[in-house]
């Protein structure tokens, strides 16, 4: 038995087809940097000035309605010069059951506005990521990090923070 | 008006009632909390790291610890992003033996929930019931995978090994054993005064709320939030099984209280069907030879086999570069594996979201207005795992 990963409105391999891509060139042209697909599973790259309003527009947009932040995370890269970040918003609908996965590039030491706004559920996932990643999302509410201690140095998911063996705790 | 003071009181990170180390901070006017701010991280091992570290195979053994009451759960939903990104089959026999491992950890964490979360209300008897009856499922998972609580059962393609001929007699009797005594725990507890009223119209969060603070799982649906992934989006053999979503609106912890009641019924309801329908075939998908080992008996003879096992050993496997996210409807709510893959083998990024991590973010919402003990029936409410949300 195979597995339909794709859910829904959407059934094929063309990202440009999936309704939320669709929204977004509607509506927000410039929001859209680039599409992509893997494992059947759609995202979009958006400018970090524009993401906030991409976001909302998916959240609001009543064929879509990603009223559910599934989950905020990051992936650093770095030896992608100017794009050493990668945020990734994992979005879902529960009202129509699908999901859709939004990106947001940064260059290292740059920051993204916050997502609080739009899902009270960023708020320690963003957190989070500021705590192992050290990325800073301007305006958040309380931007303290959140699993590693106080006063640690350092953000310990970077690829150049080492495995064992720097900071004794 | 009277002068009022704001007393800060720490609980925990030793307090027996916050179910591992949680540490909030209470801010208290009176008895009253206007504050309540949690403190984690005490348990951190940093699981997504070392998994940046380890081969695929090697990372399954991490996902045991992370809700190490439902291990199950979490190598499934691991096991399922890892098999998107292969693009690998998996046999029906296969599928049928993890969902009903899968719903065995629900009702055994359901069952823990319970009986903690009564304790940690008062009424200590629970516990000695529903730990009884876990240990029923963990015999059974112990004779399934080798082991009562970290299985670590399920390969890429299938399962590790078969499970033993009289497992389907097993789960049946189990679920005979488990409906018969749901109505023991609800004697005690559903019409009980002293428990309806510290769970009624205590720890209420409304639909907006728990949407927005992206609560799932029985919490959610506690709230009348109407969604659960097994049935929404289904993986394994849940679309082929008959059951029900309770969904209750009131928001409240009673109301958690008795989804997750009903939630065992319908593990239960499911445990059946399975065992009735558990197809014949093989336990693992041979066919997808690069990721799965060959029968230990075909190494010595086949050279091919030798092979693959050498590699696998050596190399571990590597799927396509790529990126993969798997979502599944854990005991505690929506558990997720996000796996990005540069083609190597091991994952260039791990990132799990986990429900009790995010989950916990209501407590605020849930705890302001109420008193410092309705604090305790809260926590106990929302069913968190401190191995989860710390990592």
């Amino acid at each position: 038995m195979t597995v339909n990963w794709n859910r829904q409105n959407y059934r094929g391999e063309i990202p440009e087809e999936h309704p939320a891509v669709l929204a977004l060139r509607r509506d927000k042209a410039s929001a859209v940097l680039e599409v992509g697909t893997s494992c059947g599973e759609v995202w979009a790259v958006v400018p970090p000035e524009e993401a906030v309003a991409a976001l909302t527009l998916l959240r609001d947009d009543p064929a879509l309605q990603f009223d559910f932040l599934s989950d905020l995370t990051a992936v650093h890269w770095p030896h992608r010069a100017g794009a050493e970040f990668e945020v990734v918003y994992q979005l879902y609908s529960i009202s129509h059951h699908h999901r859709f996965r939004v990106k947001v590039r940064l260059a290292e030491g740059k920051s993204t506005p916050t997502a609080t706004g739009v899902w009270a559920t960023a708020d320690w996932l963003e957190r989070e990521v500021f705590d192992m990643f050290g990325i800073v999302f301007e305006g958040h509410p309380d931007p303290r990090r959140i699993i590693n201690p106080e006063g640690f140095e350092g953000y310990p998911l970077r690829k150049e923070f080492p495995l064992e063996g720097r900071v004794r705790w | 008006m009277a002068r009022q003071e704001i007393m800060t009181i720490n609980m925990g990170p030793h307090h027996p009632s916050t179910h591992g180390v949680l540490r909030v901070i209470l801010e208290l006017d009176g008895e009253v909390v206007v504050n309540a701010v949690p403190d984690i991280g005490y348990l951190h091992r940093g699981v997504e790291k070392l998994s940046e570290s380890r081969k695929y195979l090697q990372v399954l053994p991490l996902t045991d610890r992370l809700d190490y009451i439902a291990a199950g759960s979490n190598n499934l939903s691991y096991i399922l992003a890892v098999e998107k990104l292969l693009g690998i089959e998996v046999p029906r026999r296969a599928r049928y033996i993890r969902t009903a491992i899968a719903e065995l950890f629900r009702i055994a964490s359901h069952l823990l929930w319970l009986g903690t979360h009564a304790a940690d209300i008062g009424a200590v008897t629970m516990l000695m019931y529903t730990l009884r009856e876990r240990e029923d499922i963990l015999d059974l998972i112990e004779e399934t995978a080798g082991t009562r609580m970290m299985p670590t059962y399920f390969r890429p393609g299938g399962v590790a090994r078969d499970v033993l001929p009289d497992f389907t007699e097993k789960i049946k009797a189990f679920t005979r054993k488990i409906e018969a005594k749901i109505p023991e725990y609800e004697r005690l507890l559903t019409k009980n005064r002293i428990w309806m009223r510290r769970t009624q119209g205590v720890g209420v969060i409304s639909r907006e709320d728990a949407i927005s603070l992206g609560l799932s799982g029985p919490a959610a649906r506690g709230s009348g939030v109407d969604w659960d992934i097994r049935r929404d989006e289904p993986y394994e053999v849940y679309d082929e099984l008959d059951f029900n979503v309770p969904v209750l609106p009131e928001g409240d912890i009673y109301a958690r209280y008795m989804v997750r009641l009903e939630e065992m019924r319908q593990a239960s309801r499911m445990l059946k069907q399975l065992a009735e329908g558990l197809p014949e075939g093989d336990f693992i998908e041979r066919a997808a030879s690069k990721y799965v080992y060959p029968e230990k008996d075909r190494v010595k003879e086949s050279m091919e086999a030798m092979i693959h096992h050498f590699k696998l050993v050596i190399e571990g496997l590597a799927p396509p570069a790529g990126e993969a996210y798997s979502t599944i409807e854990a005991p505690k709510g929506e558990l997720g594996f996000y796996i990005v893959s540069d083609g190597g083998p091991k994952p260039y990024r791990l990132r799990i979201r986990p429900p009790s991590f995010v989950n916990l973010q209501s407590l605020l919402t849930m705890c302001k207005g109420n008193m410092v003990a309705d604090v305790v029936a809260v926590i106990g409410s929302l069913d968190i795992v401190l191995g989860e949300i710390d990592r």
